[in-house]
């Protein structure tokens, strides 16, 4: 987590009147992440307040990544995996899919926007199309404004912090 | 030598916690003759000046059950805190936030309103005012803080009893090592660190893959006695759940609930359960998936039914009127100080 805390924690860089809003993308490595560098080679101009984290695979997405990112200062969350069909491991993609969609079940009934998390297939040659869902993200969740989480800090339970190197993440048991 | 001294609280709690305490039965007299017990208001008539009167660190370990929501116990918790060495969160709701944690779901003011001004019964809708005049002096109320929190939340904790309440043999457990002074390191909690399939008695049952087209809730299915609830459709949050209560609930033909919390590696329990529940629909499609999840009516109360205020998010967000976004800090209540 420390390295999506050094991300989400880079400075808004907010002018006087406008919202910058912070985005953290999971994108896999082999469709979304590659159709980012293509974006990236084709010069293409994006909303920089996306910062992207790259996962072997859409199904490696622990809904606890999109939670943290959230505790950290996110105000939205984008994930972006291969279509349906085109999964490099033949079904992660259909596991973010189920993960995702029950994950925003439950975040709306705890007072989340539905749009401040959304799941996006997008393969390795859609560079433009990284460009256009980064930059209506942006401007979606810059209506939205920021998200303004109440939580207690973790300062009591750096004991049990302390004795666990991966506090999110891993197996389930 | 003289026996080490213990004292036991209650917080935002059932009662729970303290019958198992006295499910200990015949062992309760051991542990009573081991120990000093020095604090215990369910049960014995100490006072709170004789817990301020013993010296800072007197008490061996105070026992604490229940989540945080008033001064009162913010108060209490604290003062324990100075005077023992170890303290121990005692059940899920000190540990996670409990059921009593779900009040998260709300504000401090839709609760008030609700409970004092709008239900039915409610008839002059007086609000508690935490200072009033009557004619023999002035009365004081706790404050209703904003949020209910975990123990850990508001004091450093030592040790963690899971379960709701903490199944018996593993209390004697705590308690023997206590008096033996065999104490873990800080942060244990102690129970086993492995998922509660690995002791359930129809683990041989669960299919390898296991996908479904439909949940069921237990009053839909007369469940089959020996079948992985899983496999019957029924919502069992047993492979995102800590090992330690021998899976009685399982045994009753009820699935999993989660009371004894998340494994050592895993942060927020909701969102584990989620996922591992979410892995197992079987349609792969947009809206397939969404039939299937949408049968679990109410995922906030089934996934974080023991732990929402320990959860990354802590409570419902964006239904506070435009509060701050700094947590509100509770302040510090009179007789604090700095624990330790």
């Amino acid at each position: 987590m420390s390295e999506a805390r050094t991300i989400v924690e880079a400075p808004r860089a907010a002018t006087a009147d406008r919202f910058e809003p912070r985005i953290v993308a999971f994108f896999c490595t082999w469709c979304t992440y590659t159709a980012a560098d293509l974006a990236g080679i084709s010069r293409l101009r994006y909303a920089p307040n996306v910062r992207v984290i790259r996962l072997m695979c859409s199904g490696r997405l622990d809904p606890q990544f999109v939670l943290a990112a959230l505790r950290e200062g996110a105000d939205g969350v984008l994930i972006g995996g291969c279509h349906p069909g085109d999964c490099h491991y033949q079904e992660g993609n259909y596991n973010a899919l189920r993960r995702v969609e029950l994950l925003k079940r439950m975040l709306r009934d705890l007072g989340l926007e539905e749009e401040r998390v959304r799941l996006e297939w997008i393969s390795a040659s859609e560079a433009d199309r990284v460009q256009r869902v980064c930059n209506e993200m942006t401007e979606r969740i810059r209506e939205l404004g920021p998200l303004h989480l109440s939580v207690p800090g973790d300062g009591h339970r750096r004991a049990a912090v302390a004795r666990e190197p991966e506090p999110v993440g891993g197996e389930v048991g | 030598m003289s026996k080490p001294k213990v004292a036991f609280y209650w917080c935002a709690s059932c009662g729970g916690c303290e019958e198992a305490v006295v499910d200990l039965a015949e062992q309760v007299l051991d542990v009573v003759g081991a120990v000093d017990i020095v604090f215990w208001p369910v049960a014995l008539d100490f006072k709170v000046a004789d817990v301020e009167a013993l010296a800072d660190g007197e008490i061996a370990a105070s026992f604490i059950n229940g989540a945080v929501r008033t001064s009162e116990q913010r108060e209490i918790v604290e003062l324990l805190r100075r005077k023992s060495k170890a303290v121990v969160a005692f059940g899920a709701c000190a540990w996670l936030g409990g059921i009593p944690g779900l009040a998260n779901l709300r504000t401090r003011e839709e609760i008030l309103a609700e409970v004092y001004r709008d239900l039915p019964s409610v008839a002059d809708g007086a609000m508690p005012r935490e200072e009033v005049e009557v004619p023999e002096g002035r009365l004081h109320l706790p404050r209703f803080d904003e949020d209910v929190r975990t123990l850990d939340q508001v004091i450093p904790v030592d040790y963690y009893l899971p379960g709701c309440p903490p199944p018996v043999a593993l209390i004697a457990q705590a308690v023997t090592a206590l008096v033996e002074g065999r104490l873990p390191e800080p942060g244990t909690v102690l129970a086993p660190d492995v998922a509660l399939c690995s002791e359930c008695p129809r683990r041989a049952t669960k299919p390898e893959d296991l996908k479904l087209e439909r949940f069921v809730r237990p009053q839909e299915i007369v469940a089959d006695p020996e079948t992985c609830l899983l496999a019957q459709g029924l919502l069992c949050l047993g492979p995102a759940t800590r090992a330690g209560c021998g899976a009685p609930c399982v045994a009753a033909n009820m699935p999993c609930t989660g009371c004894m919390g998340p494994t050592g590696r895993v942060r927020d329990q909701g969102a584990k359960a989620l996922s591992a529940i979410a892995s197992l629909i079987a349609p792969s499609d947009p809206e397939g998936v969404a039939k299937v999840a949408e049968q679990i009516l109410d995922p906030v109360g089934t996934f974080y039914r023991y732990s929402l205020p320990a959860s990354l998010l802590h409570r419902r967000v964006g239904t506070d009127g435009g509060r701050p976004a700094e947590p509100s800090e509770p302040v510090a209540a009179a007789g604090g100080g700095e624990p330790r």
